[in-house]
Formats: C-alpha cells, structure tokens, sequence
C-alpha cells in the first residue's frame, strides 16, 4: 500500500546509500586494502610485538574493567533517580549526560588536572600512595567518565516500567528488602544491564582523546592502542597503522556482535517472564 | 479506604537506607562530573579575567573559533540530509537488506575516532589511493579543511539518523498517505506533514550532532597537521596549548567548549520535558 502511495523510495534510498558509500565504505576499503600492505608475516610480527600486545591489553582490558565498575555505578545513580525524590534530581538527571556532551580533549585535560599530584583529589590521594595522572589507573578513570551514560541511559526506562507489584508481591510473602533486591529485581534488570555493559565497553576500547592526556603514555605501561595507531602515521608505516586499524574494528565488531546478541536474549528472556 | 503503602515499622531503617543511597550517588556524581567540569572553570580563570579574555582573544584562539563554526555548518547540515533521507527509506517502505542499512549507519559510533580519521589518510593522504591524482591537480583534503569536515561527517554521521528512525517508525504513515490521496505534492507531503511531525526529534539529533561535531578531537587530530591557524580546530588548540604548558591558554578555549556542553545539556533537558512524546524513546546516544 504505502509503496503506491508514498513517493521518494528511489531518490532517499539512494542518497543514503551513495552517502554511506562515499563517507564511510569507501574509506573503510581503504583501510583494508592498505591492511594487506603488510602481509601475513608482518600482520603477526606486529600483533605479536609485546608494545602492541600491551596496549591493546590496556586498551581492552581497561574498557572491560571500567565498563564493570560503570555497571555498579550506573545502577546506583540510576536507581537513585528513578525511585527517589530529593531537590535538584532533574538537574543530575540532566548531568549525567555531561560526558557525552563534553568533548573528550576538555575532560581529558580537565581530570589531568583534578588527580595530578597537587590537584583537588590528586592531593588527598598522593599521601595514601594512590597514583592516579600518568599511570594505567588513570586510564581507567578516564574510560569509566566517557562510559557513565551509558549504564545509566538503558536502565532508567526499565527501572521506571518496572512493576512495584512484583516487589510488593515478593515482601508480602515475608522478602526482606535485600532479598527482594538480589533475588527479584537483580535478575529483571540483568538483561539491561549487561546491554549498558556492552555499550560503555565499546565507546572505552577506541577512546582517545579523554585518555592521552591523563596516561602519560608510557610504552608498555600507559599506552593505548589508539596512540599506537597515531604513533605510526607519524613515522609514515601506513600499512601498520592500517593493520593496528582493523585489529580494532574487529575488536569493535566482536562487541556490536555481542551487544545484538544480548539484545535478541533480553527480549526473549522478557518475553517468558510476562 | 486507602492504607499507605510504607506505613510499616520497617520504614524508619528503609529511609535511612534512601539517604544513604541518594548521599552515595549525590558524591559520586558531584567527584565524578562536577569537579571536572569546574576545574575547567577555574583553572580558566586562575590568573584573572583579563587574561582569560586575552588568551580567547588571540588570532589563533579566534582562528581556531572559526574554523569548528566552519566544519559544523557543513558537516551538520549534511548529515541532516543524510539523516531524513535515510530515515524516510527506513520507515516508510520495505525493502531487502534493511537491517544490513541499519547496522551501517550504527557503525561510526563503533569505529575508534582514531581510526575515522586514520581512514581518511589513507584514501587522500600523500600515499592514499587518491594521493598522487589529488597533488597532481593540486587538491588538498588531508591536513586542509575538506579532510576535518570529512572525518567531522563520518564520526556525527548517525546522530540525526538514529533519532528519526524509531520516531517516524512509532508514527507510521497515515498522514502522509492521507495527503497524497489528497492530492499533494511530494514536496508538499514533506514539508506540511512530514517535517512538523518530525521536528523536535530534528532538533534534538541536530543538538547532539552539533555538539559532537564541534568537540571531536580524536579524528580531526589524525588528519589536521596542527598548523596553527589553518587546520586547528578549537579541541586541537586545547591539545597544542596544554603540550605548550599555557594552562590558562588550554583551559580558558575549553571553557567555550564546557559552556557549548552544558548549553546542549540545558537544551536538551528542555526538549525531553517539553517535547518528550514527539521526540523519540532515545536510545544512548553513542560516542
């Protein structure tokens, strides 16, 4: 019916594809292509290489940890706000949305500056041994700021529809408050938490610009993967940066794959609770 | 008759335990995204006013102010086009590969900025696949503009998209077909039905296309050169004014960029309260 009726299928479906073609396939054929400059041998000496290894170990192991410790977070902030009531809620409601909004070079420079050993929590930090600026926790610091909104984001809509029925149902029949908490809602909320996981883990893995100011990027300590990338365009190896480019989109892949499978077992999982 | 729904001997602990709760949040909150974004602020304004408003005030803090305004107005508008275009395709026919369509208009958000702009290098940098055609007609894209804008487009490119798609999907195409069988235009169609129905969903994607346009460092920073003044957009001056040591520098041109976000924040929060139903269940808004 509305193939008859509504005009433009041609002419939008082919400005979206030639638009796609033209800013990100063609570019992403380029990457590949230049990929293969290396070769087999080459592809494995530089994957192999213990710098490489390290910084994607940081890179991913760090989104991993950050994205873990976004997810305890992101449960708390979000609960408090969809269940609670306290003055000034809609203006943190809104603030959560600050490290999307922020650009990355500003909050990198700014927490450079907020955990370096004289700044405002750096100093409180310094005398317990704590090092944050210019060491692989400061990375972390970094990746869980970028991931926070995404924990939060997913979560508020389902913590809001989540029927208050099934608690009170669940305390009537003599739940203590904790019990409900663990063996209740946990589990309704796992399916949605595990999808902020994936998301907040995704944006961490190629995070750049919140991370170099704050790592120091020492080699094989607080170098990530991104900058090895930038590293090699600066000595002209293209064909490395391009083959360190598709190690990481196929990361970033890996991920989508992931976070499309756990949406698919959420829905299912949704669907046989009701 | 009604019984209140706390009115338990348990109540006095569970408020306890929400104070708690709220106070422990509140904390991280105010550490964790407040204290950043005032130390921006006030390592801006460390030395005074008036060296604050010299440091914005130098050619290449106002270059580099000029040039994000230039790469947002032509990536933005762009994306806007791509982004009804694609929308309309999506929601209103049916057609093979669909969630293929879908899947690449999402896929930007998952690329490492670092290598959306390492991709650009590598199709018009001097040993690019169009590198040696460009410099012998003496066309520059890498460390030129046209290379920011591109690597501006590719890293916003679903912002607009992803906001219109589920919206337009909700709204179906009733209106739209009730107008043609009356007799209008395409044209028409679009601009008297589709577009006010749209429009706050428009905005709010054209918000958060903009602020991300303005603010991208990692992918413009691959292909910009650094040449102060020319390809320096207002990120990549803060970089270069940071590695330079002028704090105050780098601080008081990213208190312009903190003030755009938290101006895209306002907005924002404004859209969703005022607008909330004619803007689409918004899903995190990527990178």
């Amino acid at each position: 019916m509305s193939k008859r009726v509504l005009p433009g299928f041609g002419i939008s479906l082919g400005v979206a594809l030639a638009y796609l073609g033209l800013i990100v396939l063609l570019p992403l054929a380029a990457l590949a292509w230049k990929a293969t400059g290396i070769g087999f041998e080459g592809l494995i000496r530089l994957l192999s290489a213990p710098r490489t290894l390290a910084a994607l170990r940081l890179s991913v192991g760090g989104a991993v940890v950050a994205a873990l410790i976004n997810v305890v977070i992101g449960l708390l902030v979000g609960w408090v706000l969809v269940r609670y009531r306290f003055p000034g809620r809609r203006l943190f409601d809104a603030l959560v949305d600050l490290p999307f909004a922020l650009p990355t070079a500003v909050a990198g420079i700014a927490l450079t500056t907020l955990y370096a050993p004289n700044g405002w929590l750096g100093q409180w930090l310094e005398p317990l041994g704590i090092k944050v600026a210019y060491t692989p926790l400061g990375v972390f610091v970094a990746m869980v700021f970028v991931g926070f909104p995404f924990v939060v984001r997913t979560l508020q809509p389902v913590l809001s529809s989540l029927e208050l029925d099934v608690e009170e149902a669940a305390e009537s029949l003599g739940a203590q408050r904790w019990q409900t908490f663990f063996r209740v809602i946990l589990p309704m909320l796992a399916p949605t938490l595990l999808t902020g996981f994936a998301l907040a883990l995704a944006r961490a893995v190629g995070e750049y610009g919140s991370v170099i100011f704050i790592a120091g990027n020492i080699p094989m300590h607080s170098e990530i993967a991104p900058l090895l990338i930038v590293q090699k365009l600066e000595q002209f190896d293209y064909a490395g940066a391009a083959a360190l480019g598709v190690a990481m989109l196929s990361i970033s892949f890996v991920l989508l794959v992931l976070v499309a499978f756990l949406q698919r077992w959420s829905h299912r999982w949704q669907e046989r609770a009701t | 008759m009604t019984v209140p729904l706390r009115s338990r001997p348990v109540a006095w602990p569970r408020r306890v335990l929400h104070a708690v709760l709220i106070a422990l949040a509140l904390v991280f909150l105010l550490l964790f995204l407040v204290m950043p974004l005032a130390t921006v602020f006030v390592e801006a304004f460390r030395q005074g006013v008036a060296p604050y408003l010299d440091s914005i005030r130098q050619p290449e803090a106002l270059s580099a102010i000029k040039l994000t305004l230039l790469v947002a107005v032509l990536a933005v508008p762009l994306n806007v086009l791509f982004g009804i275009a694609a929308a309309w395709a999506m929601t209103r026919f049916q057609f093979r590969g669909k969630a293929l369509l879908g899947a690449l208009i999402d896929l930007p958000f998952s690329v490492s900025p670092v290598v959306s702009g390492l991709v650009y290098v590598l199709l018009f940098g001097a040993q690019g696949w169009f590198g040696p055609w460009l410099d012998s007609h003496g066309i520059k894209i890498i460390f030129a503009v046209p290379a920011l804008v591109l690597a501006t487009i590719f890293v916003t490119l679903p912002f607009v998209a992803r906001e219109l798609i589920p919206l337009m999907q909700a709204q179906g195409s009733e209106e739209e077909e009730a107008a043609r069988v009356l007799g209008a235009s395409g044209w028409q169609m679009f601009f008297r039905v589709t577009l006010p129905n749209i429009r706050w969903a428009l905005l709010y994607g054209v918000l958060l296309c903009n602020a991300r346009a303005m603010g991208e460092f990692g992918a413009v920073s691959v292909v910009s050169g650094h040449i102060r003044g020319l390809t320096t957009t207002m990120p990549l001056e803060v970089e270069m004014r940071y590695n330079e040591y002028e704090y105050v520098g780098a601080f008081a041109v990213a208190s312009l960029l903190a003030l755009l976000a938290l101006v895209t924040l306002a907005v924002k929060s404004l859209l969703e309260w005022r607008y909330g139903d004619e803007i689409a269940a918004h899903a995190p808004g990527g990178h």
